[in-house]
């Protein structure tokens, strides 16, 4: 992306329909050393997320979804590290932040909804002293029965009996650990919450049951949601616009309603056309072709080689993403 | 979560007395199984010393009958098994007329004294260096620091024990060599006594301390490296805890309990002394007297000492066991 259209974007974030905005993500890379050379897992990413918002952010795995995330969070894990970009939350950059600056951050305004819901709580300590260190680590220590009633209010507010109160993880189903995990997550009131999958590892009642209880918390709290995943099904019920991620790169950007009645970019059009029906049964198109080395990306787009309408100057150039319509990016020589 | 039922009180120490049994009966069995007879032994061990001893037929059949020996195996069984349960544990069949029982019981002080305080330090320090090694926030330099220290545990202890006499006792002449508390002192809670043994318990018990804590410390590593795997460390880390906090309640809090089980186990075993240890500090403990008892083919003393170690191994695998739900909530009261 070019300076100008960055500027021109950061410009339209402040005043883009009246909107504010709480995440804007500015050419994010981050890069995994390996012994052969660097894997680009995130490659010149920008995206934003309106206060109030859900965005969804989905890819088929390995398209560096998770690592965008934990990016945003400074979390990315060696041999990864964020090679350049900005990640503006609230107007502030956590690329730059120091250690402890960046603990403050943490919770206080940027919250995660892990993808493991399963094992993501601390299997000996109870549900109750999770919840309170959160709240006592930022906010210093509380008067004992004010924060047991906060507490209280945080698991009511995501559907959760009181009795879970004093229970250790292993005593609750997946479904009732992820509510826990979202009741952690607003205990602090933050800006922007990242649901990492968060209904990945539940069955499908279940699904719907979390899916419901992250839409209260938004409505409720006013807050900004990224939710990543690969279910579109579930996307298209909770998400306001939806980032199309492939191979690191993001491809498209749009409202869901858009995403799922005109998708412009054929890998978007690939994803919404996999989509398994009940009305019938097709085969699959998207197994065609394969995703480049992430090491050494070829000149150009970064999906020509699983194209279905690839073009000469798709092996030449790579196009960058540019807003077609209102709210609608798309990266395709397509549209030129 | 279940509660501590007495049914499963009832089955852990109904298993207590099974293990206790068992050992007793393997302990009375393999002697018998064993070609020869002790008092046979005796006497023409005597008579080898004294060239001829009058009525020595009388003489055996007289003693056989003094330790029961002629009696059908079940009755001696039957009496073996009644006297072990009260802890008469017989004559001393070299230091005839001392008792078992009263000769382990002098000397089990200074074992449990030494070898409980020598593997609690142990315990301490291997887990917290074992920890250390696994974090990956420990400074530098002490993480390159840990692995010499660990080198030592390469070293056989009594090697290590002989190094230690050497230097610190012969050539420093900081420590005595032997022994377990100075001569001409008034024993009892008085402090030069009291002081006596601890400077006499320096050396022996850094030998085993040094010769130990690498068990430790990789057991520990080994456990600290899979939980910063998990899941809920994420977690830990994006809801911006202190680092401190993190390795302690989380890290160490999760890594430490298999090697409770192994602590438990070692402090059953320590009744039966470090047996090198003590012959080269002549710290006269149980394991001193073990290796008296084998080289003077004292039978009883043996199997009085064995008793001893399978009555305190059941008894501490007795105690982990009602305990360990209390420092893993996972483990459960009814599954036993």
């Amino acid at each position: 992306m070019t300076v100008q259209m960055e500027r021109r974007q950061a410009a339209q974030s402040v005043t883009a329909n009246g909107r504010a905005v709480t995440l804007e993500v500015k050419n994010l890379k981050v890069y995994y050393a390996t012994p052969t050379g660097d894997v680009r897992a995130v490659d010149d990413v920008s995206f934003h997320v309106y206060k109030g918002e859900i965005l969804g952010l989905v890819g088929e795995s390995g398209c560096g979804k998770t690592t965008t995330a934990m990016a945003i969070l400074r979390m990315v894990q060696p041999p990864g590290r964020i090679v350049g970009g900005q990640v503006l939350l609230d107007g502030i950059d956590l690329v730059g932040l120091n250690e402890s600056a960046l603990r403050d951050v943490r919770w206080n305004t940027l919250a995660l909804i892990p993808q493991g819901a399963m094992n993501s709580l601390n299997p000996v300590m109870r549900i109750h002293t999770q919840i309170a260190e959160a709240i006592q680590t930022h906010e210093g220590r509380q008067p004992k029965d004010k924060l047991k009633q906060r507490i209280l209010d945080l698991l009511s507010m995501v559907g959760l009996p009181s009795r879970i109160y004093d229970m250790y993880p292993h005593e609750l189903s997946g479904g009732m650990k992820q509510r826990v995990c979202i009741a952690m997550a607003i205990a602090l009131h933050p800006s922007l919450i990242i649901a990492d999958e968060p209904t990945s590892a539940l069955d499908v009642v279940v699904q719907r049951v979390v899916g419901q209880t992250l839409l209260d918390v938004k409505e409720r709290m006013d807050v900004s949601m990224i939710l990543i995943g690969h279910d579109m099904g579930l996307q298209a019920q909770l998400v306001d616009r939806i980032a199309v991620m492939y191979a690191g790169h993001m491809v498209e950007v749009a409202p869901v309603e858009a995403i799922f009645s005109e998708p412009l970019h054929p890998y978007t059009q690939l994803l919404i056309e996999s989509i398994p029906s009940i009305k019938e049964r097709k085969p699959l198109k998207l197994t065609e072709g394969i995703t480049h080395d992430l090491r050494n990306p070829p000149p150009g787009c970064i999906f020509q080689e699983r194209c279905p309408k690839v073009m000469d100057v798709c092996r030449r150039d790579r196009p960058p993403l540019r807003q077609l319509k209102p709210e609608h990016y798309v990266a395709c020589h397509l549209y030129e | 979560m279940g509660g501590l039922t007495w049914n499963y009180v009832l089955k852990r120490v109904g298993m207590w007395f099974l293990t206790i049994w068992l050992g007793t009966t393997i302990i009375f069995l393999i002697p018998r199984l064993a070609p020869g007879d002790p008092v046979a032994g005796v006497i023409s061990r005597l008579t080898a010393q004294s060239g001829y001893i009058e009525n020595s037929a009388q003489m055996i059949e007289a003693w056989r009958a003094r330790f029961g020996l002629d009696q059908p195996w079940p009755v001696q069984y039957i009496r073996y098994v009644g006297n072990s349960l009260r802890f008469d544990l017989g004559y001393s069949l070299a230091n005839f007329p001392s008792r078992v029982e009263s000769m382990v019981a002098q000397a089990l002080p200074w074992t449990v004294g030494l070898l409980l305080v020598a593997t609690l330090i142990s315990f301490v320090i291997g887990n917290t260096i074992g920890a250390l090694m696994a974090w990956e926030r420990t400074p530098g330099w002490i993480r390159n620091l840990l692995p010499t220290t660990l080198t030592f545990t390469s070293i056989p202890f009594f090697m290590l024990g002989i190094l230690l006499i050497y230097v610190f006792a012969f050539g420093l002449r900081w420590f005595p060599a032997s022994g377990s508390v100075g001569r001409g002192l008034t024993a009892g809670l008085n402090w030069p006594y009291i002081a006596s043994i601890i400077h006499h318990a320096i050396l022996p018990a850094t030998a085993i301390v040094i010769a130990s804590m690498g068990f430790w410390a990789l057991g520990m590593r080994g456990m600290m490296i899979t939980t910063a795997g998990e899941d809920y460390m994420i977690l830990a880390q994006a809801k911006g805890l202190k680092p401190s906090r993190i390795f302690w309640l989380y890290g160490v809090r999760n890594s430490i309990l298999p090697q409770v089980t192994a602590l438990t186990l070692s402090l059953g075993g320590i009744v039966g002394g470090a047996v090198l240890v003590e012959y080269i500090f002549a710290y006269p403990g149980v394991g001193y007297l073990l290796y008296q008892g084998i080289v003077t083919s004292d039978y009883t003393l043996i199997q009085g000492i064995v008793f001893m170690l399978v009555f305190t191994t059941a008894t501490f695998v007795l105690i982990l066991d009602l305990l360990y739900p209390l420092i893993d909530p996972r483990i459960t009261y009814e599954r036993g």
